[in-house]
């Protein structure tokens, strides 16, 4: 099955134009000769991939850019994206060993988009594993970073993989999740492509909701990956919550991302402040919204957000509103909504409401944007596999579950990391199952 | 003129003789680590214009700017007659001294010029002779290095009469191949031919040379120095080997006249700094400074010392030590320190393998960035490499290499062995087996 493309949509690309805009290829060759080359490279270790960072800056430098490409690619097969979303900051140029001369890292993050966007721009393609004998077949549950990376990782060791993914589109939060002037839609899309030219298999909109499926599943395949991500949003657990105009934050995003959601208009109050509800409050800006509220029921420094995201959020213009807990959502008369809170305070280590501090924000959408909740009931059905606090249990290193058919890896067993996480853990667990089924390389 | 107005003190004409023509394209460059023009090379030739052109306009120079110093460079067919003409015209047009141009090295010296004569003592001596028969004001002879021993050539001119010298002209070269054409550069419609060399990337070529030239008695005279000069350092150097004057050409060729500014100005304030009130307080002073190999002192011994609070981390003295050294410079500062021979040490592959087999996530939560160290100041120990001091030869590569300014010191270590030199023990054998026998 081939993937979807995405229609060019101009108001998306006008509204949410890139961030920050590519290099030019000078302007890459002299970063990339900023680079020290540094020995056993700090950035490499920081990265949860293990990019060779100097490897492939150095090739930028040299004029080798499929060289380049082809070194980013080996440890990160999502490298194009991940050069996107990645928190650099706290990964690969936070450990940058130039911070500490003057103060100015080398921009990994750009040096790498350009290495990953002339590679796709030149339509180049990985060069094809042959096929082993009587290799493992593998069966990648979730269409996610996590599958895509151990699936991808398989093929390039000559097993065959097959990602199963409910949605029509694959990529997972990739292509529905990030913000689209981080990430395009599309660039994730393309992305997928190319692991799919690799020789991956796609089956689309198939959910695997109940033990037959499962079942049928294990038939089939030797191995069962689970890169499921997340459940779904969590609730506010508040009355009004399922009120026309209350829309939780990845369902805007993904809204908009794929068209579904054009704009929005007059106040919006995201809930919540982690990285997720800074994507929601900054989209609700360039969807239109006059005034974007971000409620929070502690205060700024107890924020989830990364610093960068939150001062990217006040430049767009969103207000926020700390200590603050949601009540309840009631419908006014005019058809628009009211989100009554209350002041809150800290006593004793405890988070208490402060007395008769009752407000009321008029408003027209409110996004709930407090997390996802742990896995659905699927799980629970797995023989096997161990579920604790709503994460599946896998070894690290490996993926490895209860049950030696199944591994797990990405935001299902970690909690919700980064992308780069999750390639990283699918691409353990691809080793691990390779090893687990005899598969030896010289 | 635009020169003199900036600032600079005189010119050299280059280079008068028959008019000849050139190619296009005619320069080609050397960058290197996105600098441009480390290097630089030409196949020009001489002047293509006609003689009486240049000396009409150097007349006119002269007229306005009689302070300034003009010097002819003059290049002719190698007959006596020929050099006697140029000689006058080009004194009677009011050139302040005149430069023989024995140096050119490509184009010219197919036609029996340049490096032609440059690479001939007799030659060159045969020449300086007609020359300084006519001359009236200073000749200069410029030497080619395109020679084994510049010093030949030196020594040549000196005894056919040279005032002074100057060094160095270009050094034959091919900057590079367009791997796309595969054709060398410069390219001239599909062909390229080898050029002269020149700009920052030759200074320590013609350093070298100049300080020859300068410790050999039967070669020294005055010294315009050339080669790579751009900066007031780089003619300070020139000048503490003994040249008198410094002739730029490629670093105006890339910035302009203006960069006198900088050299008049830093130059004179190195020379506040160090209480020099002429040039001629410190003309040479580098040369007692250099000698011949066998004449160093065996017994100095300097070792390498990182400084643990200037350490980056970059660990590129490590790898530099390990795989272009003795391998002396270990990470073992958090493990413990082990001196001794290689063996006793992981190889460096081992860190690589380490780092890359360990899992590393991404701290998402407060808590975990801040133990992640992020933005820190302080360089993690285990990265700060140390050095063995017994195994450390003191060869400077680890200094060389570590992008911190004065963050890898070499010192000297007190072994209480008395200054030794290669010519000394040399000598000492001799006696020996001279007593013996």
């Amino acid at each position: 099955m081939s993937i979807a493309i995405l229609p060019d949509d101009p108001q998306l690309r006008e509204r949410f134009g890139e961030l920050k805009p590519p290099l030019t290829a000078q302007a890459a060759v002299i970063e990339a000769n900023r680079c020290l080359n540094c020995f056993d490279a700090p950035c490499t270790a920081a990265c949860p991939t293990h990019i060779d960072v100097p490897g492939f800056i150095k090739r930028i430098a040299s004029g080798n850019l499929r060289g380049s490409a082809m070194r980013i690619l080996d440890a990160n097969i999502l490298g194009a994206s991940c050069a996107r979303v990645c928190p650099v900051d706290v990964l690969c140029e936070g450990s940058c060993v130039l911070h500490r001369q003057n103060h100015k890292p080398i921009q990994i993050a750009l040096l790498q988009r350009h290495a990953m966007d002339n590679f796709h721009a030149s339509s180049r393609k990985i060069p094809a594993v042959p096929r082993i004998q009587n290799g493992p077949r593998v069966a990648c549950i979730g269409g996610g970073p996590a599958s895509l990376a151990c699936a991808a990782e398989l093929c390039r060791r000559g097993a065959q993989a097959t990602i199963i993914e409910r949605r029509p589109l694959p990529g997972g939060l990739n292509t529905y999740g990030v913000a689209e002037y981080k990430l395009r839609a599309a660039d994730s899309l393309r992305e997928v492509e190319m692991i799919q030219k690799m020789g991956v298999e796609f089956r689309f909109g198939v959910s695997v909701d109940s033990a037959s499926v499962l079942r049928e599943l294990e038939a089939e395949f030797d191995y069962i990956f689970l890169g499921l991500g997340l459940g779904a949003m969590q609730r506010l657990g508040i009355p009004g919550e399922d009120l026309e105009g209350v829309v939780n934050a990845l369902e805007l995003i993904a809204g908009y991302k794929i068209g579904h959601i054009r704009q929005v208009h007059g106040t919006v109050v995201v809930v919540g402040a982690g990285n997720t509800a800074i994507d929601a409050a900054n989209a609700a800006r360039r969807l239109g919204a006059q005034k974007v509220y971000m409620v929070y029921r502690r205060s700024e420094i107890d924020m989830s957000a990364f610093i960068f995201e939150y001062e990217h959020a006040k430049q767009e213009g969103v207000q926020f509103l700390w200590r603050m807990q949601p009540l309840a959502i009631k419908p006014d008369a005019h058809g628009r909504l009211q989100l009554e809170t209350v002041q809150m305070q800290t006593m004793n280590g405890s988070l208490v409401p402060v007395p008769n501090s009752q407000t009321t924000i008029d408003c027209d959408m409110v996004v709930p944007a407090i997390g996802q909740s742990p896995l659905a009931q699927l799980v629970q059905d797995l023989r096997g596999v161990e579920v604790r606090d709503g994460r599946i249990v896998a070894d690290r290193a490996t993926g490895k579950t209860g049950n030696p058919r199944y591994f797990a890896a990405g935001d299902c067993v970690n909690g919700g990391r980064e992308v780069v996480d999750a390639v990283a853990g699918g691409q353990r667990s691809a080793r691990a199952i390779l090893q687990s089924a005899g598969v030896t390389y010289a | 003129m635009r020169a003199f107005d900036a600032g600079w003190g005189g010119a050299v004409w280059k280079t008068i003789g028959e008019p000849i023509t050139n190619v296009s394209s005619r320069y080609s460059a050397t960058d290197w680590n996105g600098l441009r023009m480390m290097g630089f090379n030409n196949i020009e030739l001489i002047s293509d214009r006609s003689i009486e052109i240049n000396l009409r306009e150097m007349m006119e120079v002269k007229k306005r700017y009689p302070q300034h110093a003009v010097i002819a460079s003059l290049m002719v067919a190698s007959n006596r007659e020929a050099w006697h003409d140029i000689v006058a015209r080009t004194e009677d047009a009011g050139a302040d001294g005149l430069e023989l141009n024995f140096g050119c090295p490509h184009g010219m010296s197919e036609r029996g010029m340049g490096s032609a004569v440059g690479q001939v003592p007799e030659y060159a001596q045969m020449i300086t002779e007609w020359v300084k028969e006519k001359a009236r004001t200073p000749v200069l002879v410029k030497l080619t290095p395109n020679i084994t021993d510049i010093r030949a050539v030196a020594r040549a001119a000196k005894r056919g009469g040279a005032d002074g010298l100057s060094a160095i002209n270009t050094i034959n070269s091919i900057t590079g191949i367009d791997l796309d054409t595969l054709t060398p550069r410069p390219n001239v419609d599909g062909k390229s031919s080898h050029g002269g060399y020149c700009g920052p990337a030759v200074k320590p070529i013609a350093l070298n040379m100049v300080q020859q030239v300068m410790s050999d008695p039967d070669a020294a005279l005055p010294f315009s120095g050339i080669g790579g000069v751009a900066t007031w350092r780089d003619a300070a150097e020139f000048i503490l080997l003994g040249c008198g004057t410094v002739q730029v050409c490629t670093a105006v060729m890339h910035y302009g006249y203006r960069i006198v500014e900088d050299m008049i100005e830093g130059l004179d304030s190195w020379m506040d700094e160090k209480d020099f009130k002429t040039i001629e307080d410190f003309r040479g002073r580098s040369l007692p400074k250099v000698t011949e190999w066998k004449h160093l002192n065996l017994n100095y011994k300097i070792v390498a010392r990182i400084s643990e609070q200037k350490c980056i981390g970059c660990d590129l003295c490590h790898i530099a030590c390990w795989d272009g050294a003795h391998q002396c410079i270990h990470l073992d500062r958090e493990s413990g320190p082990v001196d001794g021979h290689i063996e006793m040490h992981p190889i460096p592959a081992m860190s690589e393998m380490q780092s890359r087999a360990a899992i590393t996530e991404t701290p998402v939560s407060r808590k975990e960035r801040a133990t992640a160290g992020l933005g820190s100041d302080a360089t993690p120990l285990s990265r700060i490499p140390r050095v063995d001091e017994t195994e450390c030869v003191g060869c400077n590569l680890c200094s060389l290499v570590c992008p911190v300014d004065e963050c890898i010191t070499m010192v000297r270590v007190e072994n209480g062995l008395q200054a030794d030199t290669w010519a000394e023990r040399a000598n000492d054998a001799r006696e020996t087996r001279v007593q013996r026998t």
